[in-house]
């Protein structure tokens, strides 16, 4: 038998390896993300929720407090206003605190298996599609919250503030999604990835100053709230709102000190940091 | 070229579990297995023999406790993405994304295994023409039936054309169309030289499609050669008689006493689950005769009486003292699939 068909013959090695690694990383990074972002459009709820929520957040939330007497808030500030930052970080917060569902799912459904025989050049490339996923998705709704803020007369930040908010979310969506990918594989399955979710996800949100100013709280609160990192984000978005001088002026009174914006920032830096250093060797033992 | 087919497993040992109540299994037991290049090689065995595990371990989804694995004289363990390179993997579970049209799954594979746009683009056309796909593939995989799942997955595995094809239990629960597209497919490719290591509980497939096989039992291989030779290294030939449609238990009793008397009768067994009926071992085929002439003479009707050279379940049934069917009840209560599943999650 020698009707060999070209194209079921095998390949030789030779012609099969040689582009460039960077090309190759790029080539199946991508590739993972574009699956992604294939999935949201197709299957918008996540997308749509993930808007929804905040919004409705903003809505009544901000309206609860309407007709508060005014001086209420230190400064003088309208409660809507005051509570516009802390919906905005809590959008990205959601969004990025649910990035390890879709990996958790693959795990399941051993589609992770499809990926793990493939001869990727680096297996990172599976988290890293994970994180540039979640940090445009997390962005783009922050987004669309910062504009609906913005003609409710929530204010607007201007474009240099505009600049910093974004900057401040991405520091805390890597941080967040590091954890979420930590637990994606460091939890058996989907059910307690969503319960972990569902206890973290609001309580963090109380013990933060997205509600309610320092000065409102009970000493053990303002300290739990003061080394919440939901805090050393929303602080410096509410400065760049407030138009004050963004990274060198106090944001934070807290209990042991006063913070600037850019420590602030830093914290957050240090943070999502060490979160992927602490989480990495349990994807390393999972991917191999 | 004809190294990058050629298989090697040497000495595998792999246990699963043993933490808390339950003992460890033994999913590998020393199993060795030597796949020439360009062969299509079957592994045969009930469920839960090991073919599985085998299988895992080959395409680097899994290490083992102890062995050696090479593929074209790559070793999977130090240099596990070159052996993933040589090699396309059929799992048993198609894991596919159900939201993507089985383009897209192709293409995200082939961007996987870093083919180059244009290349990918005419290795999809050649492979959808090839495993007859036109209609559906693009539709989304989630409204598939199994048999365009399981071409969908086939065309995934070849797509980087691959010089080893690994296919775990590829037919299974198939309509006949989809199987025989699937055979037919796999002997184009072993004919065009690529060597195929297909997993199979099913006798008939091994038979019809495999060069060589493998028999897998309790984690180590058993018996292997060509079925040609499997089957004569037998001898013999295989004869079922049943004197009634229904015989008692006495009555084929008696009609083993008398049929073992005959010279030419090597082996009498009495077989309960099937009405009774008997199968023997026999000399050769003028043993027929002898066996009519003595039921005759004896008074015995005949209902029905066939002869049949060794069959692989007669191997089987030689080398493991059960038959493959009796292998597969006795595994089935055994197995926990929810355990399983666990043990293959990352």
């Amino acid at each position: 038998m020698t009707s060999a068909n070209p194209s079921l013959s095998p390949l030789p090695m030779e012609t099969a390896a040689g582009s460039s690694l960077f090309a190759e990383l790029t080539q199946e990074t991508l590739a993972l993300t574009r699956r992604l972002f294939v999935q949201l459009l197709r299957r918008p709820s996540t997308l749509v929720a993930g808007v929804l929520q905040p919004l409705i957040w903003l809505l009544l939330f901000g309206a609860l407090f309407a007709n508060a007497p005014s001086g209420l808030l230190p400064g003088g500030e309208s409660y809507g206003r005051f509570f516009g930052a802390g919906v905005i970080v809590f959008t990205a917060f959601s969004a990025a605190l649910n990035a390890g569902l879709p990996v958790m799912f693959d795990r399941e459904f051993g589609f992770l298996n499809r990926l793990l025989v493939a001869p990727l050049r680096s297996r990172s490339s599976i988290v890293l599609a994970s994180v540039l996923y979640i940090l445009s998705l997390s962005l783009l709704q922050s987004m669309a919250i910062i504009l609906v803020a913005g003609l409710l007369g929530y204010g607007w930040p201007g474009v240099a503030g505009l600049l910093l908010v974004l900057l401040t979310l991405t520091l805390l969506v890597f941080a967040v999604t590091a954890l979420s990918l930590g637990l994606a594989f460091a939890l058996p399955g989907h059910i307690e990835m969503i319960a972990v979710i569902f206890v973290v996800n609001l309580p963090l949100l109380f013990a933060s100053t997205a509600l309610a100013p320092l000065s409102f709280m009970p000493s053990w609160l303002a300290w739990l709230a003061s080394v919440n990192p939901l805090t050393f984000a929303i602080e410096p978005i509410r400065a760049a709102y407030n138009g004050k001088g963004f990274l060198d002026a106090v944001v934070l009174q807290a209990p042991y000190g006063s913070l600037n914006g850019a420590t602030c920032l830093l914290i957050l830096f240090v943070l999502a940091l060490a979160l992927f250093l602490i989480v990495r060797p349990l994807l390393d033992r999972k991917l191999q | 070229m004809e190294k990058l087919g050629l298989i090697e497993l040497h000495h595998l040992t792999k246990r699963f579990g043993g933490h808390r109540k339950t003992p460890p299994v033994l999913a590998l037991d020393d199993l060795s297995l030597q796949v020439p290049a360009g062969c299509l090689y079957g592994l045969l065995g009930p469920n839960g023999a090991g073919k599985t595990t085998a299988m895992r371990i080959l395409c680097t989804l899994l290490t083992p406790d102890g062995g050696e694995v090479r593929v074209g004289g790559h070793d999977a363990l130090a240099d596990p993405r070159t052996v993933r390179r040589l090699l396309g993997y059929v799992a048993q579970d198609v894991a596919i994304d159900k939201i993507l049209t089985g383009r897209e799954l192709l293409r995200l594979q082939a961007d996987l295994y870093h083919l180059r746009p244009a290349e990918a683009e005419i290795r999809l056309k050649e492979l959808i023409a090839l495993l007859a796909m036109e209609d559906w593939i693009d539709r989304r995989c989630g409204t598939y039936s199994g048999g365009m799942r399981r071409r969908l997955d086939l065309a995934a595995g070849l797509l980087h054309r691959p010089s080893v094809l690994v296919l775990d239990e590829p037919t299974v629960g198939l309509d006949i169309e989809s199987r025989n597209a699937i055979w037919e497919v796999l002997r184009l490719l072993r004919d065009s030289g690529t060597t195929i290591l297909l997993s199979s509980h099913y006798l008939e497939e091994v038979d019809a499609l495999a060069d060589r096989l493998a028999i897998v039992d309790s984690g180590r291989v058993i018996a292997e050669g060509t079925p040609q030779h499997l089957k004569q290294s037998l001898g013999g030939d295989r004869i079922t008689l049943r004197v009634r449609e229904f015989s008692t238990d006495e009555e084929a009793g008696r009609v083993r006493d008398l049929l073992q008397a005959c010279p030419s009768v090597r082996h009498v067994v009495v077989n309960r689950a099937q009405g009774c009926s008997l199968n023997l071992v026999v000399e050769d085929e003028r043993a027929v005769e002898a066996i009519r002439a003595s039921l005759t003479a004896a008074d015995f009707p005949i209902f029905a009486l066939a002869s049949s050279r060794p069959s692989l379940d007669d191997v089987y049934l030689q080398t493991t003292g059960r038959t493959l069917m009796d292998a597969e009840l006795a595994v089935m209560g055994q197995r926990d699939p929810k355990e399983e599943r666990k043990q293959q999650m990352r």
